[in-house]
């Protein structure tokens, strides 16, 4: 079958079986093998990706599925050379040991500071629940989406006194 | 970039870790993300039956089937004499099934096709006829003797697998007849599983035209397992590369050779074409390496202020089918005689009976190879249990029975020799940083009120870094490990290693090592393992061994560099040698001040400006055979509350002081302690691997074999004492799987003490909010 | 694991699914969400030939008030409940339940509907519904029809479905009076199935009686299951130590635990029994703004 997917930007056409999953796709016809497999019931969340914004268990989606929708994987995190503030918060606070749970524990907490960019330690670990690492004991990756909260809330205020100049300038439409 | 990494005299520093940028931009590479041209998929077909004879084996509507190469069965192995292969504890396992299966989830055929879904689908046309046995489940009935012999192809007609002493049985048994005091318990540490995130696989690439076979595979001894993989197959060892990429986690999961693993090679071998084979997590869960699974009856004898005497332990370890614990070839039972802990035992007696059953083959592993984590669990467990009859508060009983400061380096009555520790140090800093009066004060003020509420300590004794060759080896194969470091002109440094790391940081702690030891800087050391190509023997990473044995390479080798160095920097200085001093950073020549050089200068000059005739170059090979083993040690507090309603247990607070020598990066020590906390959380609340009469796994997978999340796990607070190894070249002991071995004793011993006014005295592991509720009620405690 | 190869067909509109499914009959699976189905297909336990896929039939998303009831179309996540601040005040119990499902990412793609079809005893949303009297919806080649939840759960697995039928709402009745509502749960570890799971739902008249009760019962029978005795017993009544300690006892009447590795059937009815009492006493101590002592 036919498809058309963007991924972290760029789009794809490809033919796949209506049956590969979407992890599959990923890693094997597009390369990107930061998305992992560690499980064969949708427990782990190795294989979180963003699915039109959302965070999603990319083995338990088809590649089909996909069809005409945004996806966004942990090579997409990095943009022109500079890593996500996620990314170097995982590495500062030592939020990692085998690696093998960091990118879908990096999409899970992206998707969380969309949603949510001042969570509490509980509201963390309940947004990084449905992923599992067996290395870390999870205390220093809360740590992690804790700093790049801030890191976050930091850069926003920066850049929210230029961006408030512009909107002044451009908000005539109401 | 990150932490520290530019610093000179970074020992000791929270460096961050050089591995890491790889791993944050999703570009690890692990087994699985390898993808060689024109490579086939492996699937394997498993038996449905705990003990089955087979019949027969259809594979012809298989090989017919879309994109199908090759079909291997037991028979076809048995003709190339691969149908058996060693376990790494002198018993053989099979690679296929022939003849009969001995477990759920047996190997029974592999069937390799062009993609992984044909390999699947056609694996399913397998047609195998199988004739039901009779199933041995029970450890125990295994051993009686109207038991169905499991194992017929062993000479001895029984199920037992061996029997193992350690101590003095007279001495032991004299102290017992004389004891005032003798409390007694039978306690089991339960079946579980490594389950590191990353199953088990490989790709076997075997080149026709060169004849060189290139393994990737997810192994946490790559130089052990091509010896094997040489010694079995017949290929020439230098013909087979072992590469061990990324690993995703191993905790012992990946030590042994799993019978996948020579099925790709075979069918590599056969099709002259990469064969890659991963398994699934059920696969792994139901067929690899499980752990533990020992019946343990533990008695202490003791005075009647608690001072204890003796101890006799008698275990029955379920080995499953095949024993294929990853054992040193003189302990079948591992370490397990460390069961004297950290107390003064004047006598002990220690007997292990293996036996085998028709389950899954293991005892390797789960952050403790070699059965510490059953002996201090056990040792920990009944020392409350003493506590508690001779009414004496259980840190107040620990302290009575420490072995002392001063008694190291203490022989135990098993015959280790501990090299040193301050236990009372670290207990009193875990007891003074938890604030354990005032929690017994609130424990009180509960009590009174009907609620439960539970203080746990566990005060092990670990032991690793297996080991000296006198007394370790793996089939016959002595456990030293090794170093190779080569400085380049620029000062730029290469070092291999004979181990391989899974995350537990060694491109970074290595690094450290060898930086302070040469005047240099992280940045400046780039350390490489996992490949048998190039790196030098070693018999990998496991059990904590690496900082204990390719630690002390790492170090030695680079001292044995800084000796040929400081000559050329004689010569630099234009002093003689005995006048050169080295300070951590430069060398300088004695009363001449403000004249130095550094590292660099000196590795510039050994290829460039060299003293008459010295060899040029400035590299080192070192294999580091360890004097003794280390022996870390720890204190642990679990504080604990109990919902009465539904018996669910709630870990409020866990501290863990550790003491594992010299601490090489604090970071990734507390990373460690961090994550063998949850795991031994996840064995005391969670996990268990239990089978039903007719052998089937009933936890065969994340769904019901449990592991922890981020809502689960409690908030881990650590802390450090410091007792260096005085045999270690640094001082290290090795800390990875103290977390694991040290506190499930401590989260039973707060839920036993919570219901301790019930007269509870023990509750087997794992502590299932409906065990607490059962007991709840049992009393008519009710919400 | 993967699962056996299958036609896929992702139809635009109800009357397309329908006729695919009348097509294709037992050979046709629909997926939802896919939380269930795929797992279940990628283990092949299920293997269906013809998937249809309805996440692109736009009539089918999305929730609205509708007069006298709340219609969940059949697109609905549990997310989308988790996170609808709108609905606290009315639906207290939506929210409450969806947060215990799964975890973030299965919610972000599982419905509500599809765990309905899905009929599994272990359904947090089964009991949910069941608290609340919902109606499903469903559409077939005849046109729609309504369900009452007590007859919408026939067996495990087995919804009041025909092969040729599609859930295309759950409609939860607008509750009068106040409202209160909680889920519940005991699990293994977060994220699981059940051990138990309990849904209260109850609404009280200006005079301080109970005008709504429910109680849908989780992972304690084949199929979940309604509290159907305490739900009578306090019709009428005030929330009391006395009536919610009545109430609470009654719940696990209507049980029908079995013993397995999460716990035995005592157990379990025990555990009905103090989520029930804890559940209502919360609510009293909301509506009421009294403390109930337990
Ligand atoms: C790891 C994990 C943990 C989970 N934990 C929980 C939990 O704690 N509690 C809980 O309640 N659930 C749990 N679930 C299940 C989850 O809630 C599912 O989302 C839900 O059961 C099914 O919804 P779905 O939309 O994903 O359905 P699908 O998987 O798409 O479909 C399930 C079944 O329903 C049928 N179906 C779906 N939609 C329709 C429709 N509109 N009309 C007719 N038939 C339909 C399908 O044909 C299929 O047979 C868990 C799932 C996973 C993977
Ligand atoms: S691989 Fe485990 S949830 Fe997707
Ligand atoms: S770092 Fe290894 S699983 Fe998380």
């Amino acid at each position: 079958m036919k498809i058309r997917v963007r991924v972290n930007g760029q789009s794809y056409e490809s033919d796949v079986e209506p049956r590969k999953l979407l992890a599959y796709y990923l890693r094997e016809d597009l390369g990107l093998t930061g998305t992992h497999i560690g499980c064969d019931t949708t427990t782990c969340g190795a294989c979180t990706v963003l699915l039109d914004g959302k965070a999603v268990k990319s083995c338990t989606v088809l590649a089909v599925q996909a069809n005409g929708r945004d996806v966004m994987t942990v090579e997409g995190l990095e943009q022109d050379g500079q890593l996500h503030p996620l990314q170097t918060a995982f590495w500062e606070e030592h939020g990692l040991q085998c690696g093998y749970c960091t990118p879908g524990m990096l999409m899970s907490g992206y998707a969380l500071l969309q949603d949510n960019p001042n969570p509490s330690e509980e509201e963390i670990r309940r947004g990084i629940s449905g992923n599992i690492c067996r290395c870390t004991g999870y205390v220093n990756i809360v740590k992690a989406i804790q700093s790049a909260a801030n890191k976050l809330a930091d850069a926003a205020e920066e850049s929210g006194d230029s961006a408030k100049e512009v909107s002044t300038s451009g908000s005539s439409s109401d | 970039m990150a932490l520290h990494q530019t610093e000179l005299r970074p020992l000791g520093k929270c460096v961050g870790r050089k591995e890491d940028p790889r791993f944050i931009r999703g570009k690890g590479r692990y087994v699985d993300d390898i993808m060689l041209p024109g490579m086939l998929y492996m699937y394997l077909v498993r038996s449905p039956y705990a003990h089955a004879r087979i019949k027969s084996i259809d594979t012809s509507a298989a090989l017919q089937a879309p994109g199908v190469k090759l079909v291997i069965t037991g028979e076809d192995l048995e003709a190339m004499n691969l149908a058996w292969i060693p376990t790494m504890a002198n018993d053989q396992q099979m690679v296929l099934a022939t003849g009969k299966v001995l477990y759920q989830y047996q190997e029974v055929a592999a069937v390799i096709a062009e993609t992984r879904e044909q390999a699947v689908d056609a694996a399913q046309l397998i047609d195998i006829e199988y004739e039901p046995l009779p199933v041995v489940v029970d450890p125990f009935k295994a051993l009686e003797p109207d038991a169905p012999i499991l194992r017929e192809d062993r000479e001895k007609k029984s199920n037992h697998v061996f029997h193992w002493e350690a101590g003095d049985r007279e001495a032991t048994e004299e102290l017992f007849r004389n004891a005032p005091v003798v409390v007694k318990k039978d306690v089991r540490f339960q079946r579980v599983h490594p389950a590191p995130l990353e199953p088990c696989g490989c790709i076997a690439d075997y080149n026709p035209s060169t004849g060189k076979l290139t393994w990737y595979v997810t192994s946490q001894a790559p130089h052990a397992h091509r010896t094997v993989l040489a010694m079995v197959s017949g290929l020439p060892e230098h013909q087979i590369r072992v590469i061990s990429p990324d690993v995703g986690g191993g905790f012992g999961n990946k030590v042994p050779i799993y019978p996948g693993y020579v099925a790709a090679v075979v069918a590599s071998l056969k099709l002259g074409k990469p064969v890659k084979w991963i398994e699934t997590r059920t696969e792994n869960i139901t067929s690899t390496g499980f752990a533990r699974d020992y019946h343990m009856t533990c008695e202490i004898a003791a005075e009647e202020d608690g001072r204890v005497l003796a101890l006799r332990v008698k275990t029955i370890a379920d080995h499953g089918a095949f024993d294929a614990a990853a054992d040193p070839s003189k302990f079948p039972a591992g370490l397990f005689s460390i069961v004297t802990g950290s107390y003064d035992f004047k006598e002990a007696l220690v007997e292990v009976d293996g036996v085998y059953t028709n389950k899954a083959p293991g005892g390797v592993a789960y952050r403790c190879s070699f059965r510490v984590t059953e002996a201090a669990y056990l040792i920990e467990r009944v020392m409350d249990v003493l506590a508690r009859r001779v009414g004496v508060d259980p840190a107040e009983l620990r302290k009575r029975n420490f072995i002392r400061k001063e008694q190291f380096p203490y022989k135990s009555p098993t015959g280790w020799t501990y090299d040193s520790g301050d236990y009372e140090k670290t207990l009193a800093l875990a007891l003074e940083k938890i604030g354990y009066e005032e929690l017994r004060k609130e424990q009180a003020e509960k009590r009174a009120r009907g609620e439960f509420m539970g203080i746990g300590i566990s005060t092990f004794t670990e032991v690793v870094g297996a080991g000296p060759s006198h007394t370790f080896d793996i089939m016959g194969i002595k456990m030293f490990d090794s170093a190779q470091i080569r400085i380049h002109p620029t000062g730029k440094v290469i070092a291999r290693l004979g181990v391989r790391h899974q995350g537990q940081g060694h491109e970074t702690t290595f690094a450290q090592i060898i930086a302070e030891e040469l005047g240099l800087s992280t940045d400046d050391v780039l350390i490489e393992e996992g490949d048998t190509d190039n790196a030098p023997y070693g018999l990998g990473t496991y059990a904590s061994r690496s900082t204990p044995t390719a630690g002390g390479a790492a170090a030695l080798c680079a001292r044995r560099i800084r000796d040929k160095a400081k000559k050329i920097a004689a010569h630099l200085l234009e002093v003689g040698e005995e006048d050169v001093v080295w300070d951590g950073v430069s060398f300088s020549a004695k009363g001449l001040p403000g004249k130095s050089v550094t590292m660099k200068d000196v590795a510039f000059a050994a290829y460039t400006n060299l003293p008459e005739g010295m060899e040029p170059g400035l590299e080192a090979t070192y294999y580091y055979d360890p004097p003794n083993l280390t022996f870390p040690h720890g204190a642990y507090i679990a504080v604990v509350d109990i919902d009465k309603g539904t018996g669910a247990v709630k870990v409020r607070r866990f501290l863990a002081v550790d003491d594992c020598g010299t601490v090489i990066n604090p970071m990734i020590v507390d990373g460690q302690v961090h994550g063998g906390l949850t795991e031994g959380f996840a064995i005391a609340f969670m996990q268990d691997i239990p089978f039903d009469d007719e052998g089937n796994c009933l936890a065969p997978n994340w769904m019901d074999y449990l592991v922890p999340t981020a809502l689960d796990t409690p908030h881990w607070e650590t802390d450090r004492t410091v007792t260096p190894s005085p045999h270690h070249p640094i001082g290290a002991k090795g800390v990875g799987e103290s977390p694991n071995v040290g506190s499930p004793a401590a989260f039973v011993n707060a839920v036993v003490d919570a219901l301790a006014p019930l007269g509870v005295e023990h509750i087997d592991m794992p502590i299932f909010p409906w065990k607490v509720w059962q007991i709840l009620r049992e009393h008519g405690v009710t919400e | 694991m993967f699962p056996n190869s299958f036609e896929y067909i992702a139809p635009k509109t109800l009357m397309e699914a329908i006729e695919l499914l009348k097509q294709h009959g037992y050979d046709a699976k629909v997926v939802a969400g896919g939380q269930s189905l795929l797992p279940m297909m990628k283990l092949r336990v299920a293997a269906p030939s013809i998937l249809i896929d309805i996440n692109n039939i736009d009539e089918l998303k999305g929730w609205r008030n509708e007069s006298g009831y709340l219609r969940i179309g059949a697109l609905t996540r549990h997310a989308d409940l988790e996170h609808s601040e709108e609905l606290r005040e009315q639906y207290p119990l939506l929210a409450e339940t969806a947060v215990w499902i799964a975890d973030p990412l299965v919610r972000n793609l599982g419905t509500v509907c599809g765990s309905l079809a899905h009929a599994d005893p272990g359904s947090d949303w089964g009991a949910a519904m069941l608290a609340l009297h919902a109606q499903v919806e469903v559409a077939g080649p005849e046109g729609k029809r309504q369900v009452p939840i007590d007859d919408f759960f026939v067996d495990t697995f087995t919804p009041a479905l025909e092969e040729t039928e599609i859930v295309t709402a759950v409609l939860v009745p607008t509750p009068v009076g106040r409202v209160g509502g909680r889920y519940l749960k005991i699990e293994r570890k977060a994220g699981d199935f059940a051990i138990a799971g309990l849904a209260v739902h109850v609404s009280l008249a200006s005079d301080g009686t109970v005008a709504e009760a429910g109680f849908g019962i989780c992972a304690c029978g084949p199929i979940p299951l309604r509290g159907k005795r305490a739900e009578e017993y306090l019709l009428g009544k005030k929330l009391t130590p006395e009536t919610i300690e009545a109430a609470s006892r009654l719940v696990p009447e209507d049980a029908e635990p079995a013993d397995d590795l999460r716990g035995s059937a005592e157990y379990k009815r025990d555990v009905l029994r103090v989520f029930a009492k804890r559940g209502l006493s919360d609510i009293a101590k909301e509506l009421q703004g009294e403390v109930v002592l337990r």
